[in-house]
């Protein structure tokens, strides 16, 4: 079964491939020093130049950061080094056999690790002597296995005549790997383990028995899917799916869509109108956490009403609503026009929905009682037929029974007042504040600081 | 007799195939109408990408397991985060000031979030359970608030508030399997949860009760988000399914869904207005959908973008998407261009959340590397 990092795996071995390409991979050579020679190795820049060049990387420590984290998950290492990372200089890496790969679903057992380990004491080189990290894993495995430890001792020693028997070049290069498959898994301390998996991909994969406290056939299907076939939407069609996938696309058929053109315009647009106001685009000169000065964040909750800030509610009605201080001046316009009913139905209804549960019927009857009774001083503007519709839902009262109706006056905000209040006098004050409109914009940018 | 039967059902079969291929035909050649334009390609010509300076400013060091999660607190500072050891930090961010520590009996609990009010916090993670836990306001702190030292969690105060505070937890969602993302609604009374078993639920606060389950997704469900329209009754979804689900609360139905990631879909996240929103994948791609064009608009992938996201954000303006991936980096796109901006070093485990701070300041990271960071 796929290990829940077998897609990167997947990535980065097509990459593997292309590096190792006999004539557009990384050049691999065969270092001759004084006495020794070093076989089958690249150097570390070679590969970070690869990397820029192939992938088109801008950014050189981007570049090596990708090399290291391709080297950590057990593809190429360094050959004098438990550290699994890439420099970009001349040290010398190289690629790691495809049966270590870690798509080969490896997961080994610490006995075999104490096999690994115990094997390296025996074989009197200096290149396989324990790191100190190494000897404390070897005497803490030892205590764990002592009962066994004759069987893996044992097993050791075959493993080290058998490896005496390989030539000279052969072994060092299989030593090399073989280390390097246990420093990805068995990782020097303080070095990321990369075979970690997320515990929810795990359990996922893992593909448990569960059964939903709600409805527990989606879940069974799709368990079964999973392990009867690669292609579950081939094999598990029946007249219900089918009907389910028609039903999906006639729905789709008739969703009214806006045209692509429309809708990057919308989003173009949006992102630009805020540009002002987003502190990533627009750097704020007292931004709290690069300033260490908390007055910006007192500024806004105290201060008056900025023409920045007002700027914003002309934007739309929904910027009107989304900021408190925006409401307040709204529904004070809407009392001074004798129809604050409506925006504080809208505002009920809202928090209606967002209410413990308990309080619900109590708070429908309200609502009701406020707005929508025959003896209510503030009716709100409604036709008859929403009305009904209305009575009719309070018949089981639920968070959503004034919907249409709040709906309804939402709209009417929408497209009456709101429009209104822009026009207003009590808004103009705020926006304008002293300045002709013309200046609206470029104040709108450096307000903050006064 | 029975064979008939078979080929009956076979034919139905037939042709309820046929009719569905008819209907994909027309449904793609009515889309490619609507197709007239690229996000991109109209991004660059409405001008150059923004350069942006960000920085780490704060880490916050405290956790002794993976951060799983964080969530803002609508004062815009303060940070709860949760993390693979069973423990969860209330911190002030601008001071780093550890303010609250609570242990759980489990580890991995993977999800977390600020009450609105900023008096409580829930958590969910592999007990299968959401939690909600008061938190204490700072005049009454004696036996919960943890000083300023310099390792709060492992010292004996802490431990016996976390004690007490057992006490005042409340269970409030139980999923039969792990809660893998929570989060209040814009009232400190409901919560919205996502689970292993497949489902995403809305839950009472106050008496635990289960308001509305949404059943659609065919596995895991990774991550839910509330729609941040004033008149928005919607919520979308993203699980292991590959598949982007958007709810009406008001239902229970889902009414779109979006299948075009090769792989789980880890993290979903609104564009400001609530018309479009994007999701994060194992492929190791960001992709935005559009509610009103019904489809795909935009996806922000680079060949040296190899690993997964686990977190995506938007700036305030919609107009920058931050990714928290599986290579220790934030990836920083701009959203209508599809440039890669930059990438954020610092981190050296992955990120496993990222968010904006309430008024876009600055955002933060948690990593499988123990720490938090705030960058502006």
């Amino acid at each position: 079964k796929d290990s829940p990092n077998m897609i990167l795996y997947t990535k980065m071995e097509a990459l593997l491939s292309k590096m190792q390409n006999d004539k557009t991979g990384v050049p691999i050579k065969t270092v001759k020093s004084l006495l020794t020679k070093i076989p089958d190795v690249f150097s570390g820049e070679d590969l970070v130049s690869w990397l820029v060049n192939h992938l088109n990387i801008s950014d050189l420590d981007e570049a090596i950061h990708l090399g290291s984290l391709i080297a950590a998950h057990g593809y190429f290492f360094p050959i004098d080094d438990h550290v699994i990372t890439l420099k970009n200089d001349g040290s010398f890496y190289r690629f790691q056999w495809d049966y270590y790969w870690p798509s080969k679903g490896w997961e080994p057992e610490n006995t075999e690790y104490a096999v690994y380990l115990c094997k390296r004491t025996m074989q009197n080189k200096a290149r396989l002597e324990l790191a100190d990290y190494e000897a404390e894993n070897l005497a803490r495995l030892q205590r764990t296995f002592s009962k066994s430890w004759e069987d893996i001792f044992a097993r050791a020693e075959l493993e080290a005549k058998r490896d005496r028997k390989r030539d000279k070049t052969t072994r060092k290069i299989d030593d090399s790997r073989e280390r390097a498959f246990w420093d990805v898994h068995r990782p020097v301390p303080g070095c990321v383990n990369t075979t970690e998996v997320d515990i929810k991909k795990a359990y996922w994969y893992k593909d448990r028995i569960k059964k939903s406290l709600y409805n527990s056939s989606p879940r069974k299907v799709s368990g079964v899917d999973k392990q009867s076939s690669p292609n579950p939407q081939m094999k598990s069609e029946t007249i219900d799916s089918l009907n389910l996938i028609l039903s999906n696309l006639r729905r789709q058929l008739d969703r009214h869509c806006l045209k692509m053109s429309k809708v990057c315009e919308s989003i173009i647009s949006y992102s630009d109108q805020q540009n002002d106001y987003d502190p990533l685009l627009t750097p704020i000169p007292s931004n709290p956490w690069i300033s260490n000065e908390e007055q910006y964040w007192a500024d806004e909750k105290s201060r008056e009403i900025t023409v920045r800030r007002a700027t914003k509610w002309k934007f739309s009605f929904s910027e009107l609503l989304a900021d408190e201080r925006g409401r307040e001046q709204f529904r004070k316009f809407l009392e001074k026009e004798f129809s604050a009913e409506n925006f504080n139905f809208w505002i009920a209804c809202q928090n209606l929905k967002q209410q413990p549960f308990k309080k619900l019927k109590a708070t429908v009857k309200k609502i009701h009682h406020d707005y929508l009774s025959d003896e209510t001083p503030n009716p709100i503007n409604i036709d008859s037929k929403i009305k009904d519709t209305t009575l009719r839902n309070m018949e089981s009262p639920d968070r959503y029974c004034f919907e249409e109706a709040q709906e309804h006056i939402y709209h009417l905000m929408k497209s009456d007042s709101y429009a209104r209040f822009l026009k207003s006098d009590q808004y103009k004050s705020f926006a304008a504040n002293k300045s002709s409109s013309k200046d609206i914009k470029k104040m709108s940018g450096t307000t903050y600081n006064a | 007799m029975a064979s008939d039967k078979n080929s009956t059902r076979y034919d139905t079969l037939e042709n309820l195939r046929k009719e569905a291929e008819q209907l994909r035909k027309k449904l793609q050649a009515d889309r490619r109408n609507l197709n007239d334009a690229e996000l991109f390609v109209m991004g660059k010509k409405a001008g150059g990408s923004p350069s942006i300076q960000v920085r780490c400013r704060r880490i916050l060091k405290g956790h002794t397991g993976k951060v799983l999660d964080m969530d803002w607190s609508l004062d815009k500072r303060r940070i709860v985060s949760s993390s693979q050891d069973g423990k969860i930090l209330v911190w002030d961010g601008f001071t780093t000031n550890k303010e609250q520590a609570i242990s759980l009996p489990t580890t991995w609990v993977n999800a977390c979030a600020y009450a609105p009010s900023g008096g409580s916090i829930a958590c969910g993670g592999l007990d299968n359970k959401c939690s909600v836990f008061p938190l204490n306001s700072s005049s009454n702190s004696s036996t919960l608030s943890v000083s300023n030292k310099q390792n709060p969690v492992s010292s004996g105060p802490a431990d016996t508030g976390a004690g007490t505070i057992m006490q005042q937890r409340k269970v409030v969602a139980m999923h039969t399997s792990y809660i893998s993302a929570c989060t209040f609604t814009h009232s400190d009374y409901q919560i919205l949860t996502a689970s292993g078993d497949s489902t995403c639920a809305l839950w009472d606060v106050e008496s635990g009760q289960l308001l509305q389950s949404f059943h659609g997704h065919q596995s895991d469900v990774m991550d839910a988000a509330l729609s941040p329209c004033e008149t928005g009754n919607l919520f979308i979804s993203g699980g292991c399914d590959k598949n982007a689900c958007v709810w009406d609360m008001r239902t229970a139905k889902c009414i779109q869904s979006f299948q075009t990631h090769n792989s789980d879909i880890n993290t979903v996240k609104w564009f400001p207005t609530g018309e479009a929103f994007a999701t994060g994948s194992d492929d190791g791609t960001i992709k935005m959908y559009d509610l009103r064009a019904d489809r795909e608009i935009a996806c922000y992938e680079r060949p040296n973008v190899l690993f997964g996201v686990n977190s995506v954000d938007f700036s305030v303006s919609g107009r920058i998407v931050l990714g928290g991936y599986n290579d220790y980096l934030v990836h920083v796109w701009d959203t209508i261009t599809g440039e890669k901006l930059t990438a954020l070093f610092g981190h050296e485990n992955r990120i496993s959340c990222l968010k904006m701070s309430p008024d876009g300041t600055s955002f933060c990271t948690g990593s499988w590397d123990t720490t938090l960071r705030i960058w502006a």
